[in-house]
């Protein structure tokens, strides 16, 4: 959408090159605020003040984080295995940056409007499994490659649950486009897909209990394709030290991290625009009330993020408020209880629409 | 715990073995673990330990009795005030002084208050293993409380050397009866808190309930004491079956743990025994508040300390279990040798037993709810 | 609850060859066992229902210090001959009696036997044991040094005559 704009005057590749580079105007500074929101989140639950004296209540924290992370030492430990070892926070971040690719920030703008956008997404955050794997077998470290190994055995499971939801959407609306389908969700926050869309009549209210069941499992496992609390035993701290990261330090460390807080941001945006109305205001535009057409872009990228943060918000109190689950309580969760209930919900919504 | 059953009982696949320790963030200090596995599941752990050495009983040898009261300090630094106790209590045996009303009151409200801030820091610590880290930080905010207490007595707030063999080194100061007091009616609705924040957590107990079961026959015979034995069902608590101080005189229950969610002397068991203990300790605490009387706390500390020839062996029930200290005198200043009975030290010789067939995550739940602190294993 | 004196004649009537005696080291009744009968000894202690002696508190080893004293040119000493000591403090959780067993070795031989088969956690105090005072401990599964390092060469540190060596692994030893 933007490439052809951009490349009907200026051309295909310059074109690719800005539409790439769009996202990460995104990125950078939601992983700057997304650090610095996580502190102070973890903070004040902790009857704590979190950082506070680097800028107004320590906002600029981050950036000195980020001075600090560039100025250190890139070690790399001797019985590593060098070029898988760098290439891996690489290929973990391409991973989760090229998802940003097909998400619809607002009506005006999406990177790649891909006709199956959401198994884009869904494929292309396989990458970062490659990634994890590659890290935690590079290090040659015994807890880095525990950790990878959980975590590629964590994600794959976990992908199968968040398809099925995925297919039960398809089912219900005959699209994977995400444009389309936040398209369908517009106007009226009723029409979101937490609410059974834009059905009618008996079986939207037959709907609306199965759609909050599909909306948290899907909230769940990708909870934990982010590797987060509970879920988060990929890295546990306290018994795998940091599991695949463990050995690296200064940038290629930072990209971890940067990696990470994409990746919550990118899980959070599919559910929005999967179940939450994507870029739609609940309540309509002032745009649209005052007449001023371009507005209506911005406003809804302003609820797209407002949307997004809020469930990245969740994931951080999920993340402070509870323990860790156990690597075989984890396959339990997914294979015992998620699988065969989005089976349910799945079937259940099939009929119903046949009906 | 887990079964796995093997497609060919023929095939051999080989170990892995994982060294967890000296340095790693839920070992508690220096411990080395050597674990065995097979895939995620254990086969055996070996835990080695010494890497805090500091030669205590060698030292003790080339000092004086009073000298030796820093040094016990620094062996349970989390339970200081307990070493102190102990040490004092088998000194007083061993030349067989009486020590004022006072002075026992003192002790045992400074002992009870230590009790808490341990178990504090062991349920938070627990915690932090499971992976929940905001209990931690609630657990070390109440801690810091009875720190404040500790540091406004005596001027240290870990290493106290404020109990002394025949009484103790100051009275208390003014305000300390107020403020105990006051941090006693703060700090009971924190143990609710905290259970409702921690102990009764779905994903908690899941990961603690049924988790390293220590059955009482081998808790015995391992000379398993403290909360990791009456979580396996014995009613044995030395301010009871043994007693020294005053705490005949005191009001209290002692827990056993009853295998609420899951079999008797799990994880989970463990850690609730400590919470439990923990409003004990403050019923004590209150009895002992209101009932201490006025007096003198530095008369029967004894100019010179040179028992005659002789031997005993003397215990106290320290936050960790049973802490003993064996002292051999030939009659000089000198200790002719102090032997510790470190609860830790004993209570970690458990660990392999109760590991096997568990996976690693089991592991740090296993030896943080056995609560070890390494200065006291390796004195 | 029976006194150390009631279980000593039951010891002796029982094992009249291997009970030494009974020593008085106030505050504490000591019960002096031969160190090669200490196994059957504890063993009868822990199975008879009358006793039942289930916990070892303690396991210590000490060095008597009783041999001949020699001083040496440099200024040290060293003890030839004397002997060493193992002191087991033992208590029953059922009858609620205590007990103090002592075996004593010579130092040009220290050599007793294991009780890690009646009470399992005498494991890690007759490591402890061998490794401070070293005191030799047949059938122990695995007797090797516990608290200091495991390739020490110089000697055992709780002796009284024990000397720093000057190197460790090629490290000055007192830095």
């Amino acid at each position: 959408m933007i490439f052809d704009y951009i490349s009907s005057f200026l051309g295909a590749i310059p074109a690719a090159v800005i539409a790439g580079l769009v996202p990460m105007v995104f990125i950078i500074p939601f992983a700057l605020f997304a650090v610095y929101w996580e502190r102070k989140v973890s903070a004040h639950m902790q009857d704590r003040l979190g950082p506070m004296r680097v800028g107004y209540h320590g906002f600029l924290q981050t950036i000195a984080d980020i001075l600090k992370l560039i100025q250190k030492e890139d070690i790399v430990a001797s019985a590593a295995d060098k070029p898988l070892f760098n290439i891996a926070p690489v290929l973990t971040f391409t991973g989760s940056y090229a998802a940003f690719a097909a998400i619809p920030f607002s009506s005006a703008y999406i990177g790649a409007n891909i006709d199956l956008g959401v198994l884009y997404i869904i494929g292309v955050s396989g990458l970062v499994v490659a990634g994890l794997l590659m890290a935690g077998w590079a290090s040659n470290n015994k807890y880095s490659l525990l950790g990878a190994m959980r975590s590629a055995a964590q994600i794959v499971s976990y992908e199968i649950p968040t398809v099925i939801v995925i297919l039960t959407l398809f089912s219900m609306v005959g699209t994977l486009n995400l444009y389309e389908l936040s398209e369908l969700q517009s106007s009226n926050m009723f029409n979101w897909m937490i609410f059974g869309g834009t059905v009618t009549g008996w079986k939207k209210i037959v709907l609306i209990p199965l759609m909050f069941a599909a909306f948290l499992i899907i909230y769940l496992t990708t909870l934990a394709e982010v590797n987060r609390t509970p879920f988060d035993i990929p890295e546990a701290e306290s018994e795998l030290v940091s599991g695949y990261h463990t050995e690296y330090s200064g940038m290629k460390f930072a990209m971890f991290f940067l990696a990470e807080y994409a990746n919550m941001f990118a899980v959070s945006a599919i559910v929005t625009s999967l179940f939450l109305g994507g870029y739609h205001s609940p309540f309509g535009y002032l745009g649209n009330t005052i007449g001023i057409t371009w507005l209506v872009p911005i406003e809804q990228f302003f609820w797209f993020a407002f949307k997004g943060i809020a469930l990245v918000t969740v994931q951080m109190w999920l993340r402070w408020t509870l323990p860790r689950l156990r690597v075989d309580q984890l396959m339990v969760v997914c294979w015992k209880y998620l699988i065969p209930l989005s089976f349910l919900i799945f079937l259940i919504v099939s009929l119903l629409m046949v009906l | 715990m887990i079964e796995m059953e093997t497609t060919s009982t023929n095939l051999r696949t080989q170990e892995m073995v994982l060294n967890m320790g000296p340095q790693h963030p839920s070992t508690h200090g220096v411990l080395r673990l050597e674990i065995e596995l097979d895939g995620e599941l254990i086969v055996d752990v070996r835990p080695h330990v010494g890497y805090l050495h500091r030669c205590f009983e060698k030292h003790c040898e080339a000092m004086t009795y009073p000298q030796i009261v820093p040094y016990v300090d620094r062996m349970d630094y989390l339970a200081a005030m307990y070493s102190e106790i102990g040490y004092a209590v088998a000194v007083e045996r061993l030349l067989g002084i009486e020590v004022p009303e006072r002075v026992e009151y003192i002790r045992i409200i400074m002992g009870e208050l230590q009790r808490i801030a341990s178990h504090l820091v062991a349920v938070g610590t627990y915690g932090l293993d499971i992976g929940a880290f905001t209990p931690f930080l609630y657990c070390f905010r109440d801690r810091e409380k009875i720190l404040t207490l500790f540091e406004m007595t005596c001027g240290a707030r870990l290493l106290y050397n404020y109990i002394w063999p025949g009484g103790v080194s100051h009275d208390l100061p003014p305000d300390f009866i107020r403020m105990t007091k006051e941090f006693l009616t703060e700090f009971k609705p924190t143990i609710v808190e905290l259970n409702n924040l921690l102990s009764y957590n779905k994903i908690f107990i899941e990961r603690t309930a049924n988790v390293g079961i220590l059955p009482l026959e081998t808790a015995i015979n391992y000379g398993v004491t403290g909360p990791n034995l009456r979580a396996s069902g014995l009613k044995w608590d030395l301010r009871r079956d043994d007693p020294y101080s005053i705490y005949d005189r005191f009001d209290f229950e002692i827990p056993v743990g009853k295998g609420w969610h899951g079999t008797v002397g799990d994880c989970w068991d463990r850690y609730y025994l400590r919470m439990i203990e923990m409003e004990q300790s403050v019923r004590i605490l209150e009895q002992a508040i209101e009932q201490i009387p006025e007096g003198d706390v530095t008369s029967a500390i004894p100019k010179r300390i040179k028992p005659v020839e002789g031997q005993i062996y003397t215990r106290v029930e320290n936050p960790r279990g049973e802490l003993g200290y064996f002292i051999v005198s030939k009659g000089g200043l000198q200790p002719h040798r102090v032997k510790v009975r470190a609860p830790s030290f004993v209570n970690l010789e458990i660990l392999g037993e109760l590991c096997k067939g568990h996976l690693v995550a089991d592991v740090v739940a296993i030896l943080g709810s056995i609560d070890i602190v390494l200065g006291e294993v390796d004195r | 609850m029976k006194t150390t004196e009631e279980i000593f004649e039951v010891l002796k009537n029982r094992y009249s060859e291997d009970i030494i005696g009974i020593t008085n080291m106030p505050p504490e009744k000591i019960i002096d066992v031969k160190p090669d009968a200490i196994f059957k000894v504890s063993a009868f202690l822990i199975n008879d229902p009358d006793l039942d002696f289930d916990n070892l508190m303690i396991l210590s080893g000490l060095d008597d210090a009783n041999g001949t004293k020699t001083n040496q040119p440099d200024g040290s000493f060293e003890f030839v001959g004397g002997t060493l000591s193992v002191v087991y403090h033992i208590e029953s959780t059922k009858h609620r009696h205590k007990l103090v067993l002592r075996v004593s070795v010579p130092k040009e031989n220290p050599v007793t036997e294991s009780v890690v088969k009646v009470w399992a956690c005498a494991d890690w105090h007759e490591r402890e044991a061998y490794d401070m005072v070293g005191v030799i401990f047949n059938n122990h599964p695995n007797l090797i040094r516990i608290l200091m390092p495991y390739d020490w060469d110089a000697g055992y540190p709780l002796r009284k005559d024990y000397k720093n060596p000057e190197f460790y692994q090629g490290m000055k030893v007192p830095y």
